[in-house]
């Protein structure tokens, strides 16, 4: 069952210029996407750079306003209430951030960054607010020293990892995590990454898990997003991805992966190139006329392909078959 | 009265652009005449240089200044570069790999920062030419490609000129030559619609167009060496794809030797074809890409593999490397520097005064710990927790 859900969000931006700063245009960032989320289940969210994965995110927790759609939480309308301070939906949402060091207030004690959502949310008494914050230091593996430091005291995947006791500081039942690795070094990553799946058993987490890092993905998530130019091109569990992808931007996506063996790569960049050529020549395909990408199709009873019709869907696999992706 | 205002204002103009062009130039190109005296002709008395070596490193340390004490990131690096190959240094953050790629080319402050050793180029010392011989190697021999193409980019100037002031600055062309050579090298690198782009600032274009911009600048005057700090970090997969692939056939038509430092070891996978893994400002493995892959032997790299998230693995948790790394003024500078971070593996296993040992034909690895190494089961377990 899920207890949240994303129906039909859509963000644009207005461009504003010409005469007296009217809109001339609109930038479609988000435009009209639909989630849905269970609990302890982990989400991912793929995509290039600029398709909109960050602006989703934000978009649900509050960060940045949405221009229609609804977002439901645990049956109610939160669309409204999430942009409130002290809703409870911010109580039961949290968010951490790609830049560990840029989120953490440089002039507050580690002690006071992690008291700040119990302040706004739990009201707690001075003496059970400094227990809870040793705790939180205590899940994260952090000594309880750290409640002193400033946040420049510490390496980045202990910073990352503060930022992870901060959104569990109120318990939340989801938390929405804005590439929370990319900026790391591949052993700290290991570290984040394990930890991350660890609080999730322990209490039940859910997760949106943006990133762009495939890898990172494949070990984390159970159904995956594949969104491309503000839209989903591909949803399904991690095997329907990795294993039968069907849209020719996914396939794009999983052929461009750097493969972790040095062997066969004559041939793997030679795959690529052929490959980038039938996507050229073929991805004028997945849009309709409005130059919009196609609602998604279901494939099966979890994966879910944008195409215009089921039958178009069949040709536009086998197509690009042939580009041999990996 | 007004001729005077207007001449202050093109100087004030004149002298922001002339710092910006300080900047711009630290990472660009100058061509060298000089080059023909340079024929490989071996040092009398040095040693022997490798026929092929183009690059040649040795014992060189960067100490940076802290509190008037000089600490060394890169401590006794010595390694050379090949024509026409691919050098891959890898490492974590802080282990030296960006130092020692800025000393190549000269980017450290004399004040604060201290670099000892050599680094032959042809038959002169990079660390023993003065500023302005060095400008001339810098850009048109030895050039740089950043991670961040943005912050290396000039705002101000448009995309053409900021590629023709290299050209201006080091060859004789013509006005209209440089400019029809920018169009070249925007085509070669991949922009579409390059006479459009020339007249684009930076800020205009996307982070892969920004990154082939970089290479353009890059190859401009034909460099015999390129260091790519982390070419593609900034980028996302398909970009990085085409991004790699272009700098390879770049190289390969240019025969230029390529310097690639990166923490990704699937670009290494890819682009390399020999391998230097760093930890803690010294080289702790350095092998051909295919031995590196199929037979890791340092402990430290082969711990590197195993935390990599595999695409084709199913094990549910991820090997962490415990510990980290110590900071420049801890770092411990007797015996080998990975040891605590494999603490099952007992003392006796490392050496005291660890060296390079030869393993196999190209292959060489640090210390004689690699011998001992196994992985400790249930390791990775609480690694977090701790």
């Amino acid at each position: 069952m899920s207890f949240m859900q994303v129906i039909d969000l859509k963000v644009h931006y207005p461009i504003r210029g010409g005469f007296f700063n009217t809109i001339v245009d609109w930038v479609y960032a988000v435009d009209g996407i639909d989630m849905e989320f269970e609990q302890g289940k982990t989400y991912g969210l793929v995509g290039e750079s600029g398709c909109g994965k960050s602006t989703t995110g934000k978009a649900i927790i509050g960060l940045e306003k949405i221009t229609s759609g609804k977002i439901l939480f645990e049956g109610e309308d939160v669309t409204r209430e999430r942009r409130s301070r002290t809703s409870r939906f911010h109580r039961e949402v949290q968010m951490i951030f790609q830049d560990s060091h840029s989120s953490l207030n440089p002039r507050k004690r580690i002690a006071d960054i992690l008291a700040e959502p119990i302040r706004n949310f739990l009201h707690l008494t001075p003496r059970e607010e400094s227990r809870k914050i040793g705790e939180l230091l205590e899940i994260v593996g952090l000594p309880q020293d750290a409640k002193e430091k400033y946040p420049h005291e510490f390496s980045g995947g202990q910073k990352q990892r503060i930022n992870i006791a901060r959104a569990l500081a109120t318990h939340p039942k989801m938390i929405i995590a804005d590439e929370p690795v990319s900026a790391l070094d591949l052993s700290v990553q290991a570290q984040v990454l394990n930890f991350m799946k660890d609080v999730q058993r322990e209490f039940g987490l859910t997760y949106l898990f943006i990133s762009h890092d495939l890898g990172v993905v494949k070990h984390m998530c159970d159904t995956i997003f594949i969104m491309y130019k503000g839209r989903f091109v591909e949803r399904g569990t991690k095997e329907d991805i990795y294993g039968n992808s069907k849209h020719l931007y996914t396939k794009r996506l999983l052929s461009s992966i750097p493969a972790t063996t040095p062997v066969g790569r004559e041939k793997r960049k030679r795959a690529r190139k052929e490959f980038e050529k039938v996507y050229e020549k073929m991805i004028h395909k997945a849009f309709d006329q409005n130059g919009r990408v196609y609602d998604l199709i279901p494939v099966s009873d979890t994966h879910y392909v944008s195409a215009p019709s089921a039958r178009e869907l069949l040709e536009i696999g086998k197509e690009s078959e042939m580009g041999g992706s990996r | 009265m007004l001729l005077n205002l207007c001449i202050v204002a093109i100087k004030m103009i004149y002298k922001d652009f002339g710092n910006y062009g300080a900047n711009i130039m630290k990472l660009m190109f100058f061509l060298s005449d000089t080059y023909t005296s340079l024929k490989a002709d071996c040092r009398k008395g040095e040693g022997f240089l490798e026929k092929d070596a183009l690059l040649t490193v040795r014992g060189l340390h960067v100490g940076f200044r802290i509190n008037d004490r000089f600490y060394d990131a890169v401590d006794g690096v010595s390694f050379t570069l090949k024509h026409n190959e691919i050098l891959a240094i890898v490492g974590e953050s802080g282990c030296g790999k960006s130092s020692l790629a800025t000393s190549i080319i000269g980017l450290h402050h004399d004040r604060n920062v201290r670099v000892t050793g050599e680094i032959l180029f042809g038959e002169r010392n990079l660390l023993e030419l003065d500023d302005e011989e060095m400008n001339k190697i810098r850009g048109a021999e030895i050039a740089m490609i950043f991670q961040d193409p943005l912050s290396a980019l000039n705002p101000l100037m448009r995309i053409g000129d900021q590629i023709e002031e290299a050209l201006a600055y080091h060859t004789d062309y013509t006005r209209e030559e440089r400019e029809e050579q920018v169009m070249r090298l925007l085509k070669q690198v991949g922009i579409p619609k390059p006479e459009q782009t020339a007249r684009q600032f930076p800020h205009q274009l996307s982070g892969g167009m920004r990154q082939r911009v970089m290479i353009a600048m890059a190859i401009s005057c034909k460099p015999k060496i390129i260091i790519a700090d982390e070419p593609t970090t900034a980028l996302d997969v398909t970009i990085q794809a085409q991004i790699l692939d272009l700098l390879k056939e770049l190289q390969e038509e240019t025969g230029a030797g390529i310097i690639l430092i990166t923490h990704d070891l699937g670009v290494v996978a890819e682009m390399a074809d020999r391998v230097m893994v760093m930890y803690a400002g010294e080289i702790i493995e350095e092998a051909p890409v295919q031995k590196l892959f199929m037979h890791p032997k340092h402990p430290y790299t082969r711990l590197l593999f195993h935390s990599m998230p595999q695409l084709h693995s199913k094990d549910e948790r991820l090997h962490v490397i415990e510990g980290t790394v110590p900071s420049l003024a801890n770092l411990p500078r007797t015996g080998c520097r990975f040891s605590h971070r494999i603490p099952w593996i007992p003392k006796e296993a490392h050496e005291k005064h660890p060296s390079f040992h030869e393993i196999s034909k190209d292959h060489y690895v640090q210390c004689i710990c690699w011998k001992h190494f196994y992985f400790r089961k249930g390791a990775s377990n609480n690694a977090a927790r701790r």
